[in-house]
């Protein structure tokens, strides 16, 4: 991470051309490889819009102009003479400038099949089809209107990946290629868990006004198992062995724009409300796009839970240039056999993939069960064993 | 034992280029090769040696057969084939000499030996003074390949011959009989043709250069023919007899034996893939049922850290695609976004005229069922082409019917393949006949030819009825 930024896709305009807009008040939105956050008035005044919503703009590019004298409103909307058919991008292809002449298609608007997403002179013709049936015409008898038609080209729909979808794909790509991943599993045995929260569940929403979930438990089982084995808490940097002393933990959270690890700062020092407090802080702030590139920094562990959508068992993949990830799956009611005895308990498995490179598998077992034995006697973490 | 980061097998242009990437990006990178001097097939056997000889036989023709029409008065022309020989030395070893330089630059440990693997991790390679050991986190096969050798006549360098040898003859051969209406037969057929042989190529399929489109290999087969080239299609060879130092070629047509009695056979019937002696069984790597290293999308053998590339893989044996994937692999070792293009490997025909194209033919594109639009312009209506001997030959634009996008591109001409690459690059971007055809080209310029070409695919052509 901390590649630096310098482009952005335009998301969403939240104004108009000839908008009032008030000084601080938010314009846009700009999407990043990293993250999606908001531009607001420099000045108020009236806005004149200077780049199409879904444009690519370079950071520090002027998007907009306010004229801080004009208010909106003062001078009526005169009719302009209607502008030349929209211009085409100079980058554009002959055939492309022609088409969006002739055919008043902006190629800004068309998805593009070209190299690096550009218009081809196939994707104008395309968006220049007439669409399905408009309204017909009014005087046709009002016939049954046929089934309507998939039109050769709707089989599929071409979106451009959003630059935190490709930011995604390269990161797990890289990751894949960059480190010998090996996953090793365990299976933990939830019932002191889920006994102890519904013990204090009550006491504990009262006192801080959220509930205690069973992330806090992992992660402190985590902090608890990378001080027992500090290999797991290691990355390369070149040819050096860098050797964490901090634990810091990355939680990933769904989100519509995609997976985002925000990191949860020193968590040795938190208590477990500090940390649900924290996680679901951060989840807020990721789902409403309002995560910043500083809170996706620097994270020495990541924890991804996978059973939040019912799965059994996966392999996740690690987030560079950490060294491992733990990742939780569902709780299933499953029949183990205990002192000789077959019972039923709340299971779940639990998956480590680990950087071989670094970390060897005496040391990620060793973890593992580390992490296992805390969930199944929290009271292991009370005394540090 | 010398670790690295990468370490090359073979040197041609797929393994150096391989080499000298990974170290621009900051690896570090031994290039091993069997021969002394870098280049592989390409530079030293290959593509230019045969290209000195056919530029030079061209000047010899022009001499010969044109000057006195354009008002040069020359006198008696005849070829010194020494000379020319020397200078084709002289090529190859600049262009050797140059890539040697580069590794030296670039800090590319060189290394001459036979390479083989004896573990996944360690490969020896043995050169005359002693084997070297070397590990490496990994290793990019790039051995290329070697001159298919018939079973019932064997390459013994003097009769008969691989394209090795016909780069390197000190005679023009009285007759020469090519197996094989590939590239490379054509291209060495021409050589000896214009420096006085009398040539015959004999090809097993209906027609040569099958890959093409049949209205380009009907007016190519024809200017070959005037040029001297007897060209036998439909042709099964059966066998060889010798007779002394020359040789006659049996052969099967429509049934009936033929024979074809030569002092020098040519075979060229292709390229095999070069894996021997590699122990590649030690290093765990696996071939496919063409004996090519079988390698997936991103050029990985499947055993961790060992990559291959080149004329050794599936695909086409072209060396500017062993560029490419030299470049690609580089880059994914360094982590990078490395890219090819398979789908557009623009193949080159080196004879006077050229022939060249990329993607879809005409024919394949119908065989498949795709609906296409062609456009076609012939040289004899280009003023460049006219004004300098240039008139054989045209240029063909496939595009599919409804978008308008280039599907590929045929081209008959003289230099057809520097002429290609513009229509590599439309095609690389997606873009249409159409953007071809209103793109400025200069006049006069053979180029022109290309872009009217473009506007007939929408029967626009300014300069053809």
């Amino acid at each position: 991470m901390g590649e630096s930024i310098s482009t952005g896709i335009l998301a969403k305009w939240h104004v108009k051309n000839g908008d009032a807009v008030k000084k601080d008040q938010a314009l846009f939105e700009l999407e990043t490889d990293k993250i999606t956050s908001e531009g607001t008035a420099e000045a108020a005044g009236v806005i004149t819009l200077k780049v199409e919503a879904g444009a690519e703009v370079k950071i520090g590019q002027v998007v907009a102009s306010i004229d801080e004298a004009a208010q909106a409103g003062s001078t009526a909307p005169a009719a302009k003479p209607a502008e030349p058919a929209a211009k085409a991008e100079a980058v554009s292809s002959p055939a492309v400038r022609r088409l969006a002449e002739e055919t008043g298609v902006n190629p800004a608007t068309v998805a593009g099949t070209g190299k690096d997403g550009r218009v081809t002179k196939g994707d104008m013709l395309t968006a220049a089809e007439p669409k399905a049936p408009a309204a017909a015409p009014k005087a046709a008898a009002p016939a049954p209107s046929p089934a309507p038609k998939a039109a050769p080209g709707e089989r599929q729909t071409r979106t451009k990946l959003s630059p935190i979808r490709q930011k995604i794909a390269e990161r797990l790509v890289s990751a894949q290629h960059a480190a010998a991943l090996l996953t090793t599993f365990n299976e933990v045995d939830m019932s002191a868990v889920l006994a102890l929260r519904a013990k204090y569940q009550d006491d504990f929403v009262k006192k801080n006004g959220f509930k205690l979930g069973f992330m806090s438990f992992f992660v402190k089982a985590v902090v608890h198992a990378l001080k027992t084995v500090p290999a797991i808490n290691t990355q390369i940097d070149g040819d050096t062995l860098v050797q964490n002393n901090f634990y810091d933990i990355g939680v990933a959270v769904s989100t519509e724009k995609g997976l985002m690890v925000p990191v949860v700062r020193g968590c040795d020092t938190l208590g477990m409300a500090e940390i649900e407090r924290a996680i679901s802080a951060a989840a807020t702030k990721a789902r409403e796009g309002k995560i910043t590139l500083a809170d996706l920094e620097g994270g020495v562990f990541t924890i991804t839970n996978g059973g939040t959508f019912g799965s059994l068992l996966s392999t996740p993949i690690i987030n560079p240039p950490q060294s491992a990830i733990l990742g939780m799956h569902a709780i299933n009611e499953r029949p183990v056999a205990v002192a000789g005895q077959v019972v039923i308990r709340p299971m779940m498995y639990v998956a480590l993939t680990y950087d071989h490179r670094l970390v060897d598998g005496r040391e990620a077992v060793t973890f593992l069960v580390k992490v296992k034995q805390a969930i199944e006697d929290p009271s292991r973490l009370l005394l540090g064993l | 034992m010398e670790a690295y980061d990468v370490v090359v097998i073979g040197a041609g242009p797929g393994g150096y280029v391989c080499a000298f990437r990974a170290a621009q990006l900051g690896l570090k990178v031994a290039l091993v090769d069997k021969r002394a001097t870098l280049g592989g097939t390409c530079l030293n056997v290959g593509c230019i040696p045969s290209k000195a000889l056919l530029y030079s036989s061209e000047q010899l023709v022009f001499a010969r057969d044109h000057a006195a029409e354009h008002g040069i008065r020359i006198g008696s022309v005849a070829p010194d084939l020494a000379a020319m020989q020397k200078r084709k030395d002289a090529v190859v070893s600049k262009l050797v000499g140059g890539v040697a330089q580069l590794a030296k630059a670039r800090k590319v440990t060189v290394m001459t030996g036979e390479a083989a693997f004896e573990s996944p991790k360690v490969l020896a390679v043995k050169a005359a003074s002693g084997t070297t050991q070397v590990t490496a986190k990994n290793f990019v096969i790039a051995t290329g390949s070697a001159p298919v050798e018939l079973p019932f006549m064997k390459f013994d360098g003097s009769t008969v011959v691989s394209s090795d040898h016909a780069i390197a003859f000190d005679a023009v051969p009285a007759s020469l009989v090519v197996v094989g209406g590939g590239a490379i037969g054509l291209e060495l057929g021409s050589v000896w043709a214009r420096l006085g042989s009398q040539v015959t190529v004999v090809e097993f399929l209906p027609k040569i250069i099958a890959t093409y489109d049949d209205d380009i290999v009907r007016a190519f087969t024809r200017i070959l023919q005037k040029q001297g080239l007897r060209i036998e299609t439909g042709t099964r060879v059966t066998g060889l007899r010798r007779e002394g130092e020359r040789a006659v070629l049996t052969a099967e047509k429509d049934g009936k034996a033929v024979e074809f009695p030569a002092d020098k056979v040519l075979v060229a019937v292709g390229r095999r893939p070069y894996t021997d002696g590699l122990g590649l069984d030690k290093a765990g790597v696996a071939l496919d049922d063409k004996r090519r290293v079988r390698v997936d999308a991103r050029l990985s053998t499947g055993v961790p850290g060992i990559w291959a590339i080149g004329d050794v893989v599936a695909g086409p044996m072209l060396a500017h695609k062993a560029e490419e994937d030299g470049v690609a692999v580089a880059e994914w070792i360094a982590g990078k976004a490395g890219h090819v293009n398979w789908d557009l490997v623009p193949a080159i025909v080196y004879t006077d005229p050229e022939v060249a194209s990329v993607g879809l033919g005409e024919d394949a594109a119908k065989a498949k069922g795709l609906a296409v639009n062609v456009g076609k312009f012939n040289f004899a209506a280009n003023g460049r082409a006219i004004s300098s001997d240039a008139t054989d030959g045209f240029v063909k634009i496939v595009a599919d019917a409804k978008t308008d996008r280039i599907l590929g591109a045929q081209i008959l001409a003289r230099g057809a393949g520097e002429l290609l690459s513009e229509v590599v690059t439309h095609m690389e971007y997606g873009g249409s006949a159409e953007d071809l055809g209103r793109t400025i080209h200069s006049h006069p310029t053979l180029g022109e030819a290309v872009k009217e070409a473009g506007l007939a695919v929408s029967k626009s052509a300014i300069h053809a009825i």
